[in-house]
């Protein structure tokens, strides 16, 4: 855990009690089976954004708390230990450190207030095929009416509004969209990890143009992929605890399973993978914090680490539970689902392992 | 040949810290290392330690010896009475950062900085520690660490030198093994069997000189032809009980900690080798080659190497969220188990990348058809395959972190 200060102790403390409270996985599992449109209980949005969750990156002056990045991971940890389902990501931190970074006095004024308080939910639509390829930009932009296609747009069913990449005289650029837009038609995913997505069809929809194109695109995918980062540690951390939990707890051959020592080192491994992960995430949030300029390099670094110590642990959940962890009844495959969504998001590790060598320059 | 290795804390010489009340004592260090490091010393590595020692120092090397003992600054945050440098944390960083930025090595080193000296800081009495300490932050005297027996590796407890106890002094038989250096060593901390009705708690931790009859030294060649580590037999060997640390059988609990020290100390070898001499990356694009986009011209070569970097980063991340963390609270932690093994995997993968890399050019053994780097690449190949054996396995420290820190219990049955 990263060095806090007082406010960020406590922000974090006051994130644990009410996951613990009010948003256990059973909350996460009622969603689901509900079939939540959104993928994401309103109710519970609603009283995150209440504790001021969705502005913590947001300039006071726009109703925020002005935190910073370490302190949004502190509360994407605590969320991410119980799955709980938000559009925390998408709008707090993506729609919202896109407007921050890119957007007009104008066009701040006018979303960020709604984004801080929980009364609009923005989110990010960059990804246009089954990878993520922020470069790959078909989505056009003429005459202020943006057009082209976008896949995989995470809360794109609850999005008020769209931060779209499209080009325009063959340059990339981010634009504001509104999602109730004649020119805007969203078809529902229906994703293994239960989560919101939407696949987004633009139309000659109106756009607004935030400044900084491809420089503020690469940005504010960072900022995603760190927060990311921060809660697949906490949901990696959930799961490894109770799969430790049981080891100490199944009894086979008249004893718990996790005095076998080819169990205890798998264990011992899953553990140094989570300090190490942890350092990787939390570095990448502070230099997010500093501006600093090793941004890019760290948060490829802490998007891959974590995605592997995900899947490592998400994999051995399963294994380690036995059949049970087989079942649907059970919680590891929600862990399982997770992870690999969660991978897939903003760049795999095989596309932050590549992104980090070319900024080494091989 | 030589393998510098990196304590976690060597890390913060690379971190930039300022401060005006430290600026003053950054000059005053610049100053100093200006005057009195040999130019002929500059950017070598200690001679006198690694697996490929000199036989004797030159005389540059005792001049520079000599100055830094003198200032206490080999062995920086030690207390000054005992012949330390007593300078905080961030002032020993600084004569750190200042030696690095001369090219000029630590010249006072070895087991007895590393492990022994901060044991008994912590363990020895006042008598112990005004005789031992000065020595060590001098230089003066090298230590050896005389702990494994043929028959007591990973399950040290189960060694079986034997102390016998006779009034003022006690007479020493039996072996040890893979005694590090003990063909240069003045002096060893040595564990020794004071009672064998009990395992751990009949063991004790005593000190002797090794030039005395009853002591005979006989180096072992490694697999990388090299000799850094002896059999030690003990014949009647004396050790005064003055020299005994701690109480009569109590020595287990010492030597615990005292492998904390050892323990850390590897650990660096891992981020630290990521850090020296060129990068992986730039090694290939020598013997490899580049595509027309610039990247290595080997896809699962490329692969390796980027995840090999990848790690070692993480790695260095972890070092220093420990040590933040631990709020300059000295000693290791808990954590220095995870970095053993994570620190020696790296360590080890970077050599095989390494010797990859170089294809049949990192295959000799000597001669002139090889570059020295290509034939110190080999030869720290095959020795870094003791970083995980040795300090206690990776299978030791994985029953550690496992039994320890996770809480996991012992098989109940064969109990």
């Amino acid at each position: 855990m990263a060095v806090l200060t007082e406010e960020q102790s406590m922000l974090r403390d006051a994130a644990k009690s009410w996951v613990q409270e009010k948003s256990p996985v059973t909350a996460f599992r009622k969603m689901r089976d509900s079939g939540a449109e959104l993928g994401y209980d309103v109710a519970a949005w609603n009283e995150m954004a209440e504790m001021g969750w969705a502005g913590v990156i947001i300039p006071e002056e726009y109703g925020g708390s002005n935190f910073g990045y370490l302190s949004l991971g502190l509360v994407l940890e605590e969320l991410g230990r119980t799955l709980t389902a938000s559009p925390l990501i998408a709008s707090g931190l993506g729609a919202a450190s896109a407007l921050i970074l890119g957007g007009s006095d104008a066009q701040k004024g006018e979303w960020l207030p709604k984004l801080a308080d929980g009364s609009a939910v923005g989110a990010l639509a960059v990804d246009e095929g089954p990878h993520h390829k922020p470069e790959k930009v078909e989505a056009t932009v003429s005459g202020g009416k943006l057009t082209g296609r976008k896949s995989f747009v995470i809360e794109g069913m609850a999005a008020d509004v769209f931060v779209v990449s499209a080009k325009e005289g063959g340059k990339v650029e981010l634009y504001l969209v509104k999602a109730d837009d004649a020119g805007v038609k969203r078809t529902r995913l229906n994703l293994a990890d239960s989560r919101g997505a939407a696949n987004v069809e633009f139309n000659g929809a109106a756009a607004d143009k935030l400044s900084g194109g491809a420089e503020l695109l690469d940005k504010v995918l960072d900022r995603v992929r760190a927060g990311l980062a921060a809660e697949m540690l906490g949901a990696a951390n959930q799961a490894f605890d109770v799969t430790l939990d049981y080891l100490k707890t199944r009894v086979q051959f008249g004893q718990v399973i996790g005095s076998f020592q080819a169990l205890q080192h798998r264990a011992a491994k899953m553990f140094t993978e989570l300090e190490l992960a942890r350092s990787a995430v939390e570095a990448a949030l502070t230099a997010i914090d500093n501006d600093s300029p090793d941004v890019p390099e760290l948060v490829s670094l802490s998007k891959a680490k974590m995605g592997d110590t995900f899947h490592l642990i998400s994999n051995e959940m399963v294994q380690m539970h036995g059949g049970i962890g087989m079942t649907d009844a059970h919680d590891a495959g929600f862990y399982l689902k997770r992870a690999r969504a969660a991978e897939a998001a903003f760049g795999n590790q095989a596309f932050h392992r590549d992104r980090y060598a070319r900024i080494q320059g091989y | 040949m030589t393998f510098k290795i990196l304590r976690i804390r060597d890390y913060f010489q690379m971190a930039d810290f300022g401060g005006t009340d430290l600026d003053a004592f950054r000059k005053e260090v610049r100053e100093w290392v200006e005057a009195n490091f040999p130019a002929s010393l500059k950017g070598k590595p200690n001679p006198m330690t690694g697996e490929g020692r000199a036989d004797s120092p030159s005389a540059d090397h005792e001049a520079w010896r000599k100055a830094v003992g003198s200032k206490g600054w080999g062995t920086p945050t030690w207390p000054k009475a005992y012949g330390g440098g007593g300078l905080s944390p961030a002032e020993a960083r600084i004569v750190q950062g200042e030696f690095a930025r001369a090219g000029a090595y630590n010249p006072i080193g070895g087991m007895g900085v590393m492990m022994f000296g901060p044991t008994l800081l912590e363990y020895g009495t006042e008598a112990q520690k005004n005789e031992h300490i000065p020595p060590i932050c001098r230089g003066d005297l090298q230590w050896c660490q005389g702990f494994s027996e043929p028959g007591a590796g990973s399950d040290l407890a189960a060694l079986a030198t034997k102390a016998e106890d006779k009034g003022d002094h006690f007479i020493i038989n039996g072996s040890k093994i893979w005694t590090s250096g003990a063909q240069y060593a003045d002096w060893i901390f040595c564990l020794v069997r004071t009672d064998t009705s009990k395992k751990h708690e009949g063991i004790s931790f005593v000190l002797f000189p090794m030039h005395q009859p009853g002591v005979e030294v006989r180096p072992i060649v490694l697999i990388n032809g090299q000799s850094p580590f002896a059999e030690t037999f003990f014949t009647d060997a004396r050790a005064e009980k003055k020299d005994l640390v701690g109480p009569l059988n109590g020595g287990w609990t010492i030597a615990k900690r005292l492998l904390q020290h050892e323990r850390s100390g590897i650990s660096g070898m891992g981020g630290g080798g990521g850090m020296m001499g060129p990068s992986l990356s730039d090694l290939a694009k020598k013997y490899v080659g580049v595509d027309e986009d610039g990247r290595i011209d080997d896809q699962d070569l490329r692969n390796r190497i980027i995840r090999n970097s990848m790690e070692t980063k993480v790695f260095q991340q972890t070092a220093f969220r420990a040590m933040a963390e631990s709020k300059g609270n000295s000693g290791p932690s808990a954590a220095t188990s995870i970095m053993k093994n994570a620190g020696t995997w790296l360590a080890q993968e970077r050599h095989e990348l390494t010797l990859e890399i170089m294809g049949h050019q990192g295959l000799g053994w000597e001669g002139d058809a090889f570059e020295r780097d290509e034939l110190e690449t080999v030869r720290a190949w095959l020795y870094g395959k003791a970083f995980t054996i040795f300090g206690g396995s990776q299978e030791v420290q994985s029953n550690i972190v496992s039994k320890r820190i996770l809480g996991l219990p012992d098989l109940t049955q064969n109990k």
